[in-house]
């Protein structure tokens, strides 16, 4: 494999907000993935396509807008249905109302599947570090 | 070939038989009697011809020619099996339902060996087996022809609409299980696509070529010409016709069919429920042009306690108690003024739960960029036309308050039942008929249907003597018209 994985990113809905997944794509493909960019609202049944047709290894999806849980119900179901079981779920951004407990949108994503979150203030390329460590965790366990 | 056409409905307690004059477009007569499914159907169907014949001539060719439907023997008893509960069973769900069965069972994810034995025990007619968008999940599906090609007697006929992937290692799976396995199209072929029709007819193929031979419902091949389909699949063909039309016969557009039964209540959508209101997205799966929910639980018989319990959250009249206790003692048209109020009221509380349960919701959020509202389910609150049929309703004193519960209501904006509809009837349970001549001869079913689903301030005659059921009316009844 000349690349790390294959990555799928875009923010999901019509959430318009472009810059933070522009980010995120070029930093992943500076790391040395390759990345599918899927851009801005982006339906959540085309990152599930994507993903497909790919083979992808993880998708990083951005919401700024706040409809994230909207956008996002049952996506994990989805997935199964798709037949990407084991696809790492990352998602980042403003993920409810203001105010809230970044706590409790942890907490509520990753009970509906997703297996990281992050705040929009986090540092892209910590994000990166875990992506690396979850795929070297999920290939070891393979063989 | 004369114009006079025959059409029966063989349910579980009647058999109903229904004559029209295609040349004259009108309704000749109807009959019915004690339906005879448990020893022999063609003893009842014998003696809905003689007893029809006392009114209207027909001949033994006519007999030969007449269609049916069917919901006697437990009607069409199909269990789902999928993948996730809100997608591929849902989706199989649906597909079961729009061909006019009655689910008796839905499972998702890996089937284990007590599920099994548990399907083995409901012995449906047929197993819906679904699971994986076409190309996506495999494995599931798999798991589940296995366990199914291993079940015992109960399981017999498979339709498999899953993930086409799936389907050469199915079959080869169910090879020499002896079970009837036809393969149809994935009922979900793609995240958030629902395409049911495939496995619609499959079923209804399944239901002429087999399910009617082993309920002894093919018997009456010796005398008429086929059982073309499960009774709410016809009633479900009505409603569409009825909304669309034929070539050169305008239908009446989009509408919203209730039937209150005596034990479910049937609830018919042919509208495509799409938000009338531009700023509202639509979110979950998507809707069938033509939907057909029932619910099991709320019937003007069988089910009468559900019914009672939520007629009983809200203030309910003096003598409610002895009423109902009245009705379920004779299964018969309500005596007096205290059954009568309390048969109405029974009637629009399974009218309204059902539709509040069919119609889709609102829900608003706020967001950071303001409110946003989501629609899940259909908006029907456009919808031009409310259409009443079942004996509950049609017979009942006060047609206009039964149906008065499918609309929409101030107080529950976010129902979105129909605001304005104008109200109609099948005075004359005849829908069933006519979804069957649909088959043959659109146009007149379409002329026919105008003329006998009539609007609720002109209706033609006193309210014949009514009991529970979509099958009312006293037993040897007759209505010439």
């Amino acid at each position: 494999m000349d690349h790390l994985g294959c990555i799928i990113t875009g923010t999901v809905g019509v959430d318009a907000h472009v810059i933070g997944t522009k980010i995120i794509s070029r930093a992943l493909r500076d790391a040395g993935f390759k990345v599918v960019e899927l851009g801005a609202q982006t339906p959540a049944e085309e990152f599930i396509m994507a993903a497909q047709e790919t083979a992808a290894d993880a998708m990083l999806i951005s919401s700024l807008y706040g409809m994230a849980e909207q956008d996002l119900e049952g996506f994990r179901d989805k997935c199964t249905e798709a037949g990407l079981d084991g696809i790492l779920l990352y998602l980042g951004g403003i993920l409810g109302v203001s105010r809230r407990d970044f706590a409790e949108d942890e907490a509520k994503f990753k009970g509906l599947g997703f297996d990281r979150v992050y705040p929009p203030e986090a540092d892209v390329r910590a994000a990166i570090e875990d992506l690396k460590g979850d795929l070297e965790r999920l290939r070891r366990n393979d063989v | 070939m004369t114009a006079t056409r025959l059409f029966v409905d063989f349910g579980s307690t009647f058999t109903k038989l229904v004559a029209f004059d295609l040349e004259g477009e009108r309704l000749l007569g109807r009959a019915q009697v004690p339906s005879t499914v448990d020893t022999d159907i063609t003893i009842g169907l014998e003696q809905a011809f003689a007893l029809l014949s006392e009114t209207v001539a027909f001949g033994e060719d006519d007999k030969r020619r007449t269609v049916a439907c069917s919901s006697a023997a437990g009607g069409l008893r199909m269990v789902c099996v999928g993948l996730v509960p809100e997608y591929t069973l849902e989706a199989g769900r649906r597909a079961a339902l729009g061909a006019g069965a009655k689910i008796v069972g839905s499972f998702s994810f890996e089937l284990t060996e007590s599920e099994i034995r548990e399907i083995e025990d409901i012995r449906p007619d047929i197993v819906l087996l679904t699971g994986g968008t076409d190309g996506g999940n495999k494995k599931v599906i798999v798991h589940n022809a296995a366990m199914l090609s291993r079940a015992g007697k109960g399981v017999h006929n498979v339709i498999v609409a899953g993930n086409k992937s799936a389907y050469d290692h199915v079959r080869a799976l169910f090879a020499g299980s002896h079970k009837n396995v036809s393969f149809s199209r994935n009922v979900m072929p793609e995240i958030g696509v629902l395409e049911v029709d495939a496995a619609n007819d499959k079923i209804r193929e399944l239901f002429i070529a087999r399910i009617t031979e082993a309920k002894g419902i093919a018997r009456v091949r010796s005398l008429i010409g086929d059982v073309l389909m499960p009774t709410p699949a016809a009633v479900l063909e009505a409603a569409t016709l009825l909304a669309d039309g034929a070539p050169g016969e305008p239908g009446l557009g989009e509408l919203l069919m209730v039937d209150v039964g005596g034990a479910t209540t049937d609830v018919y959508s042919v509208a495509k429920g799409t938000p009338t209101n531009v700023l509202v997205r639509f979110t979950g799966l998507p809707e069938p042009y033509a939907k057909r929910t029932v619910e099991g639980d709320l019937g003007l018989y069988h089910n009468l306690d559900t019914l009672k319990a939520i007629a009983e959250r809200q203030a309910v009249p003096e003598g409610f108690e002895e009423a109902v206790a009245a009705m379920c003692r004779h299964n018969s048209v309500p005596e007096g003024a205290g059954q009568t109020a309390c048969h109405l009221l029974l009637s629009s509380v399974a009218v309204r739960s059902a539709v509040d349960r069919h119609a889709g919701s609102l829900k608003t959020l706020i967001t950071p960029n303001g409110e946003v509202t989501l629609q899940r389910g259909k908006d029907l609150t456009q919808v031009a036309w409310l259409i009443g049929a079942g004996g509950p309703v049609s017979f009942s004193a006060d047609p206009g308050a039964v149906l008065a519960g499918a609309l929409f209501e101030p107080d529950l904006p976010t129902v979105l039942k129909p605001k304005a509809p104008e109200m109609l009837l099948d005075e004359q349970y005849v829908l069933f008929a006519l979804g069957l001549l649909a088959q043959s001869e659109p146009g007149a079913a379409v002329r026919l249907m105008r003329e006998y689903v009539v609007p609720l301030a002109a209706r033609r005659s006193a309210p014949p003597a009514g009991g529970s059921g979509k099958e009312p009316e006293r037993s040897g009844d007759h209505v010439p018209v």
